[in-house]
């Protein structure tokens, strides 16, 4: 199967190992992850204001440039933009007319391409059993947290993406590629990186806040899908550490591809 | 409520998509609220606030900008009050006033380290300034 | 052309606020057959009465249209006044200017052209009217209480000490229901079992009373006075009149793999059981998932150590078939599944439970033997906190739980609370709260003793995280009142879980066509005024089965249902309602699409001589059992051919409604 794949900016640079392996880890797979040939900024944030049409522009170029049916997406941030803009699409007329009226594309963007994130591909187009059957190097024996914070799994009712207060579609990845999943109650809590850089105290509140709670529930380490969430757990960490990888980085290294 | 007053209400009321009615003042938003500690004013007077003309107060307060943007609040409200996305709104409305920006682009180049996600710089850029 | 009278009401304001009342009797006097008209303030009341009546003699009325409220309010009263004043009462027409017209409208000219148009209507109508007779049908002295919780057992034993015989059917092994797992009751904090069983046996000691327990009614037919339902009696396979509730055979049992739903499944129970040491009948029951002799064929172990030999292992499910005159719904409920809001950690943490799985931990029949422990590791809470309102009084746009206010939470969380710090004064006890609804005798001062008296912390605010940490449950949560977000490292969590009504309700709903509101709570007949009748008539509301409510209300509105049951079982005959429906023998074509319809069973088909205009021979026709038919209508509107019609309501008078409006 061939997908129209956005890595978006920063998985150009600070995050580049989150596109590596998940290269890498879809090439073992059978999985062609055809990167749009053009791309812009996904608008970074959810704009907070319904009548903000401008900084929802760029997820919509994107839409619009999908060639597949499905645009798959790494980082829980570009994920959140360009699935919620494209809900927008379908269920806010004037949204549309604005935004077409600015654009004013050759054809217009009929919404239907369908924004999916890499752990969704994982869970329902090849399916953990099968992933699970493709494991050459199993992660017998260590106990992995998942940390999803918040951009996947909230609002609920447009990210669709798992039980936003009882998520396991990571902890089954995890279970997949032959580790322990560990889960534990702040796993689903935000991480604090917005804020980062205004009050770095608050990033670290939310950052002990979520370790202690992996650490008190016993995970040796922990995975992310978001290039936020892997800054702030590890330069905000204060009392608790615990090494941080993203979620490719573990399917590679199970599926026998991290060195290539 | 004087004039200036009520057209910021009505402004963040309508772009925000918030109905402060709805609220039964639970305090569930609150008591979910992450960064509740380091914010002046908490999610449930913002709707509060809102409702009963504080506006500007709440716009003169740091704690728009120490809103986590995580949507706990609105995730779980059990009204479908959503003050999560009152609070963003509010910082919105500052931001478009006239020498509204929270910080200007050098500064948040300087607040950066070598190790921020340029997501997060971008993200900074959308949230602070216009 | 028949004479008609029109009598226009103002119900005071409530019409001639909206509609220019002078104007519509007025507009009326110039309608073709209508010989007089008149408006007055009040046409219910006996001097508007006695206006009609005079009106009918001296002007010779055929017939009268009176407009002014719901026919659901004064149809009968007008029928009435005009079957006293000599006319037959279905000359009477109602044009519905208040609720359709003058409350819904505020424009006081667009308000008296529409009351004009529907006046008119009835006027057409009418003048297709003809006289209709009430027959009578028999009344079968019988009730059947579906439910046998405290409502359904209140219900009973009020009809059958006034001399009625009353079948329960309940679909668990024993009767009880949800107060049979409750330890106290507010606010007397008398033992629930101590109230409840006397009440438990007395039913099964009443002659009139026949228990039908672990079944559940299939098919209900027929109509008020006359219901005729079929019941499925499970295979218990246990023989009722021999079992003497030895409990042998449950303490030999191999298999002790059952979930307890007495105790809310927080223990296992054997295959074969009793659920608990009171209940009635008294008589063992097979979890057949469970047995292993009948999932395997091997054991049967019971069989051997009965000595009563009650033990069937071939025991089938048995339908009987009973007649009734009355139906008491009494369906009762259960708490709320909390998992939709897994913040709170229901589904993780065996130490967040909700309400009546605490009820279950102080029993002394419980899992605990009444002390309370928590369920992860049995050690004493020291550091309890409550949450109310779980699933309660949400929006309808989340998908967090239930619009409503459960009611009975903030008593029974007072309870727990004060019972906790009375026995385990070590032990603290906080209540998150949104506010605390104490509106029943006694109720409020009960819940300022749990505060006053004992000391319990009442937090007013709400519970945004539960977190396990350790052996410990984080709770984070607001207090409003001082401003300031709480953690308290809690021991255990309970949660006042939203009550909804037990699952089999929206089926029994159905079969009986007693209508539900949007929760699957029944409906009454009216809210303020019928609140213990469905609208369907001979079905009646009992307990929570129609909307949340505590023990002492539950058992008012049980004996209120029972008062209404025992007014129509009194009655030898009830008259019946002459708008039914008839088949034109020589328009039907034997096509059956009627039968079909027919909510009633009333249509059947029979081979008859049809005599007409060149036509003598034999078809296969509808026949309407009057009797039986409601008047609903569903087999006019079916009926391809246009034979079949409805009396009262026949398709001319209703195209000559619609005349009168559209033409």
């Amino acid at each position: 199967m061939i997908y129209s794949y956005y890595p978006g900016c920063t998985l150009k640079d600070r995050a580049r190992q989150l596109d590596l392996y998940a290269r890498a880890s879809a090439a073992a797979l059978g999985l062609e992850l055809k990167e749009l040939t053009q791309w812009q900024c996904c608008g970074a944030v959810y704009p907070a204001a319904s009548d903000d049409i401008a900084s929802r522009l760029s997820a919509v170029r994107a839409l619009m440039n999908t060639e597949e049916k499905k645009l798959v997406t790494m980082c829980s941030a570009c994920h959140h933009v360009l699935k919620r803009t494209n809900f927008d699409w379908k269920q806010d007329a004037t949204f549309r007319t604005r935004a077409t009226n600015y654009l004013q594309p050759e054809v217009p963007y009929d919404g239907s391409v369908e924004v999916v994130h890499f752990l969704e591909l994982l869970r329902d187009e090849i399916g953990f059993d099968e992933l699970k059957k493709k494991v050459v190097n199993p992660l017998t024996g260590r106990k992995i947290g998942a940390f999803y914070g918040c951009l996947l799994l909230r609002p609920s009712k447009v990210l669709s993406f798992d039980d936003p207060e009882n998520p396991t579609i990571m902890e089954n990845f995890i279970r997949a590629l032959g580790a322990e999943p560990v889960s534990y109650p702040y796993r689903n809590e935000c991480c604090g990186a917005y804020v980062a850089m205004e009050d770095q105290k608050s990033a670290q509140t939310q950052v002990e806040r979520a370790l202690n709670s992996a650490v008190a529930a016993g995970c040796e380490e922990l995975i992310t899908a978001c290039p936020l969430c892997m800054y702030n757990l590890v330069e905000n960490a204060t009392v608790h550490r615990l090494p941080v990888k993203y979620f490719t980085e573990l399917l590679a290294e199970a599926l026998g591809v991290k060195e290539a | 409520m004087d004039q200036n007053t009520r057209f910021l209400t009505e402004t963040v009321l309508r772009i925000s998509g918030v109905d402060p009615r709805k609220c039964m003042k639970c305090g569930k938003c609150s008591g979910t609220c992450p960064n509740y500690d380091a914010m002046e004013y908490h999610p449930h007077q913002f709707v509060s606030m809102v409702e009963n003309g504080l506006i500007e107060q709440l716009m003169n307060s740091n704690a728009v900008y120490l809103c986590l943007g995580c949507m706990a609040c609105v995730e779980r409200c059990p009204r479908h009050v959503a003050p999560g996305k009152l609070v963003g709104a509010l910082a919105q409305l500052k931001l478009r006033k006239q020498d509204g920006n929270h910080k200007g682009g050098n500064d948040i180049a300087a607040m950066a380290d070598e190790k921020v996600p340029q997501q997060l710089l971008m993200a900074a850029m959308r949230k602070y300034r216009k | 052309m028949p004479k008609i009278g029109v009598f226009v009401c103002w119900c005071g304001s409530n019409i001639a606020g909206t509609v220019d009342v002078e104007a519509v009797s007025e507009a009326m006097k110039t309608v073709p057959g209508v010989v007089f008209s008149t408006n007055y303030q009040y046409m219910c009341s006996a001097a508007g009465q006695k206006m009609i009546a005079d009106a009918i003699h001296e002007y010779h009325l055929d017939g009268i249209v009176v407009a002014s409220c719901s026919p659901r309010m004064h149809e009968n009263t007008f029928r009435k006044t005009a079957q006293a004043a000599g006319l037959n009462p279905y000359m009477v027409e109602i044009a519905n200017i208040r609720e359709q017209c003058s409350w819904i409208h505020k424009d006081k000219e667009e308000g008296t052209r529409k009351a004009i148009v529907l006046a008119k209507a009835a006027v057409a109508k009418l003048l297709h009217n003809q006289p209709l007779q009430a027959g009578t049908s028999a009344v079968t002295k019988r009730c059947l209480v579906i439910g046998g919780g405290i409502a359904g057992i209140q219900t009973a034993l009020d009809v059958a000490n006034a001399g009625y015989e009353v079948d329960i059917v309940e679909q668990r092994p024993t009767i009880g229901g949800r107060m049979a797992q409750l330890d106290k009751t507010f606010p007397t904090l008398d033992c629930s079992a101590c109230i409840l069983t006397p009440k438990m046996v007395e039913a099964a000691q009443n002659e009139k009373i026949r228990i039908i327990s672990y079944a559940k009614v299939e098919k209900v037919e027929g109509f008020v006075g006359n219901f005729r339902a079929t019941i499925r009696k499970k295979a218990r396979f246990i023989d009722e009149n021999k079992c003497t509730g030895c409990s042998l055979c449950m303490q030999k049992c191999p298999s002790k793999k059952g979930r307890d739903e007495f105790n809310m499944e927080m223990n296992n129970r054997p295959a074969i059981y009793i659920p608990f040491a009171q209940a009635i009948p008294n008589v063992a029951v097979i979890d057949p998932e469970q047995c292993i002799k009948l999932k395997s064929g091997k054991c049967g172990l019971c069989e051997k150590v009965c000595s009563a030999g009650a033990i069937n292992y071939q025991q089938k499910d048995e339908l009987l078939e009973r007649e009734y005159g009355a139906i008491v719904v009494a369906t009762g409920f259960r708490p709320m599944d909390p998992s939709p809001l897994n913040e709170l950690g229901y589904a993780e943490n065996k130490d967040v439970i909700t309400s009546l799985e605490l009820e279950r931990l102080m029993n002394a029949a419980g899992p605990t033997k009444g002390t309370l422990l928590r369920p992860s590791d049995l050690k004493h809470p020291r550091e309890i906190v409550f949450i109310q309102c779980v699933g309660s009084r949400c929006d309808e746009n989340t998908n967090r739980g239930k619009p409503y206010c459960s009611k009975i939470c903030c008593m029974y969380t007072a309870k727990h609370a004060m019972l906790i710090r009375d026995k385990y004064p070590d032990t603290n006890v906080h209540v998150f709260y949104i506010d605390v609804r104490t509106p029943g005798k006694n109720f409020d001062e009960f819940y300022r003793r749990a505060v006053e008296q004992y000391g319990v912390d009442y937090i007013k605010g709400m519970v945004g995280k539960v977190a396990r940490e350790g052996d410990k449950l984080m709770v984070r949560g607001s207090d409003l009142i001082n401003n300031r977000q709480v953690e308290i490292a809690a021991d255990l969590v309970v949660l006042a879980t939203a009550i909804e009504p037990d699952p089999s309700a929206r089926s029994i709903g159905t079969m009986l066509t007693a209508s539900m509101d949007t929760n699957d709570f029944f409906t009454e007949a009216h809210a303020k005024l019928r609140p213990v009748e469905s609208p369907t008539a001979g079905i009646f509301l009992s307990g929570v089965a129609q909307g949340p409510k505590d023990v002492p209300e539950t058992v008012a509105q049980a004996s209120a249902a029972a008062s209404k049951v025992i007014g129509l079982l009194a009655k030898d005959h009830l008259v019946t309602n002459p708008c039914v429906a008839l088949s034109d023998e020589l328009l039907c074509n034997g096509c059956s699409q009627c039968e079909k319809v027919c909510p009633y069973g009333a249509i059947t088909y029979e081979n008859r001589e049809v005599r007409g205009p060149g036509v003598r021979e034999v078809r296969r026709v509808a026949r309407v059992n009057p009797a039986v038919c409601q008047g609903c209508g569903a087999c006019t509107v079916t009926c391809p051919s246009g034979a079949m019609d409805l009396k009262g309501f026949t398709n001319q008078q209703i195209m000559a409604e619609v005349d009168a409006i559209c033409l």
